[in-house]
């Protein structure tokens, strides 16, 4: 293209030559329309990624370097009961809250697609939990769970359902509870409304006919809503999981880890570990082990999408 | 769609079909029930502990641990005593500026990095350009929680250990991802054509970027804005790791650390500092919810 450009410098052609030059050049100005990205990224992301990856092989400690190890550290896990506990904590924290999210945001997706008064302001006021940092709601959660003056205890008291308050961050199950409504309780109004702007995409023609056909409201929404949604949620769904099982603050906040590690996510275990008791390497080794749960969901994303392209098959999707 | 429509279509039609509007097909007992009522209460539960949080904010402390001579629900003789005390006699303030000053960096540097990513990969179709757009997509994928250990390492061996600028470099990890591919869906729908006159007419690809494409995507941009400034502010665990002094902390940071001690009486400003560090998102949030509605469903649908 360069031969093109300087063999053909006539004033018909400059046109057509300035088209070829930024042809040309596009990889190049591509790249530096890239670079600052690609910067920050690379130094602050990938190289910290792979650099996590060495710590878990080695037995650094903070001020110290360490030398490599090989899996010891993974082999010390595998003996750790606190670390199996924490797997099974954040397994169990993922689950319950990602199902709950799921059912109550969709719910409350489809109660708020439906036609009402107010209805820009009650939108407005659902997303407000999702708009709050997450420590300082999840600050408010302690104290509605304070073990002395929660106002749940005071409310259930009055109503005579219990006798004694309730130590909801005091025992082991009540905290795992606890912290499991607490982040479902952030997580809603997001699976809420991305999966409403998913509704209104829908024709509500659909509907139209479907009821004509006689079909019932579970089967309008099982036939109709559910099968167009599909796309949407296996997307929502894949960040509700990620940032549920990846979840730090809400925990760190409200119960670091306690009572007993009943609460310790994989995330604050690797937090204490490194971090606090100075072992980097093997708080790095509980983090690496979070990678291939954080693989699993991407791939289910992954799955997701392929279906949506099956089902849009049109040539005008975006 | 209307009431007044249906009724019309209905009146005409003279018979019970449901062509407009199915609405119409519900009596107001059944709306109460399967609406209004599940509706009512999911918004109590996601607003309570706002309420609470203010409530607590401004009620005495004698009536923070009396739960039996006053309705905990509600207060009698409200003080700003807690706020007052949060804003003079703590750092509280201080902390407030770290985190405007950190959530401000970071976000105007991810937007401009972004902004110039989000055109590359869009318009610019270098080669591998999708590939590019593709490990951007990824790089959302990573969470801080298994990168805050390694980046703790990493930052101390640049010198920026506990402080803010530390953060302000780190928190485009975060934020870059997430809104170069809410903008390459903005540029997206601006017309190929515009920028095609503009080369015709001599423009250079940083004037078209300049002149052309980011005046058109202001929507995007403000999105954009507002959803990594929110992010920024919500940020906790590299901030926690990476910064260590008191005067240095952010407000999620310091609220959890430096309030904390065994005082009966800490409720009263602990919710006041969790009001006033929330108060500007929500005051943010309300000026732009629309904004901030496309942000979060723009970047899941694409």
């Amino acid at each position: 293209m360069t031969v093109l450009t300087t063999r053909a410098p006539a004033p018909p052609s400059a046109l057509s030559s300035a088209w070829l030059r930024l042809r040309s050049n596009r990889n190049w100005l591509g790249f530096w329309f890239m670079l600052p990205a690609a910067g920050f990224l690379l130094l602050f992301l990938a190289y910290p990624l792979g650099l996590g990856l060495w710590l878990s092989l080695t037995d650094s400690r903070i001020g110290r370097g360490g030398s490599f190890v090989g899996l010891e550290n993974y082999q010390w896990l595998m003996d750790d009961g606190v670390f199996w506990l924490s797997v099974f904590n954040t397994l169990l924290y993922t689950t319950v809250a990602s199902v709950i999210k799921f059912a109550i945001g969709l719910y409350l997706a489809l109660l708020l697609n439906r036609h009402m008064p107010f209805k820009a302001l009650i939108r407005a006021a659902v997303l407000i939990p999702f708009i709050v940092p997450t420590v300082l709601s999840a600050i408010a959660f302690w104290w509605i769970y304070d073990a002395q003056f929660s106002i749940i205890s005071w409310s259930l008291r009055k109503l005579h359902i219990i006798s004694e308050n309730i130590n909801f961050l005091g025992d082991g199950n009540w905290a795992r509870a606890s912290v499991i409504f607490a982040n479902i309780w952030r997580g809603v109004p997001f699976v809420a409304i991305t999966l409403l702007a998913g509704l209104q995409t829908v024709s509500p023609s659909l509907y139209e006919a479907a009821t004509l056909d006689g079909a019932t409201a579970w089967q309008r929404f099982r036939y109709v809503t559910y099968p167009l949604l599909t796309p949407i949620i296996a997307v929502v769904m894949t960040f509700s999981v990620l940032f549920t099982f990846t979840d730090f603050q809400l925990i760190w906040a409200m119960t670091r880890g306690g009572p007993v590690n009943a609460t310790h996510l994989m995330a604050t275990l690797s937090y204490q570990r490194a971090i606090l008791s100075g072992r980097l390497g093997e708080g790095a080794a509980i983090a690496t082990a979070m990678i291939p749960f954080l693989v699993a969901a991407i791939g289910i994303s992954w799955f997701g999408l392929q279906q949506r392209k099956w089902q849009q098959g049109g040539p005008n999707n975006d | 769609m209307t009431d007044a429509v249906v009724g019309q279509v209905a009146q005409s039609a003279q018979a019970q079909d449901s062509s407009e509007g199915m609405s119409y097909l519900e009596s107001l007992p059944s709306r109460l029930v399967t609406l209004y009522l599940p509706l009512f209460i999911i918004l109590v539960v996601l607003l309570f502990p706002f309420y609470w949080m203010a409530l607590t904010a401004i009620k005495p402390d004698a009536q923070l641990i009396d739960m039996e001579t006053y309705n905990p629900f509600w207060v009698v003789h409200p003080t700003l005593k807690h706020i007052e005390k949060l804003l003079f006699e703590t750092q509280y303030p201080r902390w407030l500026w770290n985190t405007m000053y950190v959530a401000a960096g970071a976000t105007v540097l991810s937007i401009a990095a972004s902004v110039l990513a989000a055109y590359a990969i869009v318009r610019l179709q270098f080669r591998g350009a999708p590939y590019v757009g593709a490990a951007i997509f990824f790089a959302y994928l990573v969470p801080p929680s298994i990168l805050f250990i390694p980046m703790a390492t990493v930052i101390q061996s640049y010198g920026l250990f506990d402080s803010p600028l530390a953060l302000i470099l780190v928190y485009p990890t975060l934020l870059i991802p997430f809104s170069t591919w809410l903008l390459m869906g903005y540029f997206k729908t601006i017309p190929f054509e515009l920028e095609e006159c503009a080369l015709i007419d001599g423009a250079s690809r940083w004037q078209i970027l300049v002149k052309i494409v980011l005046p058109l995507a202001v929507p995007g941009l403000i999105s954009a804005f507002i959803f990594c400034f929110t992010l920024c502010w919500n940020e906790f665990i590299y901030a926690l790791t990476l910064l260590s002094s008191t005067p240095n902390k952010t407000v999620p940071v310091a609220i959890v650390n430096e309030f904390v001690d065994g005082d009966i009486y800490r409720w009263g400003s602990l919710m006041a500092g969790a009001l006033v560090g929330s108060l500007p998102l929500v005051i943010l949030y309300a000026f732009f919810v629309e904004h901030y509605v496309s942000a979060m469903t723009g970047a899941v649908k694409e």
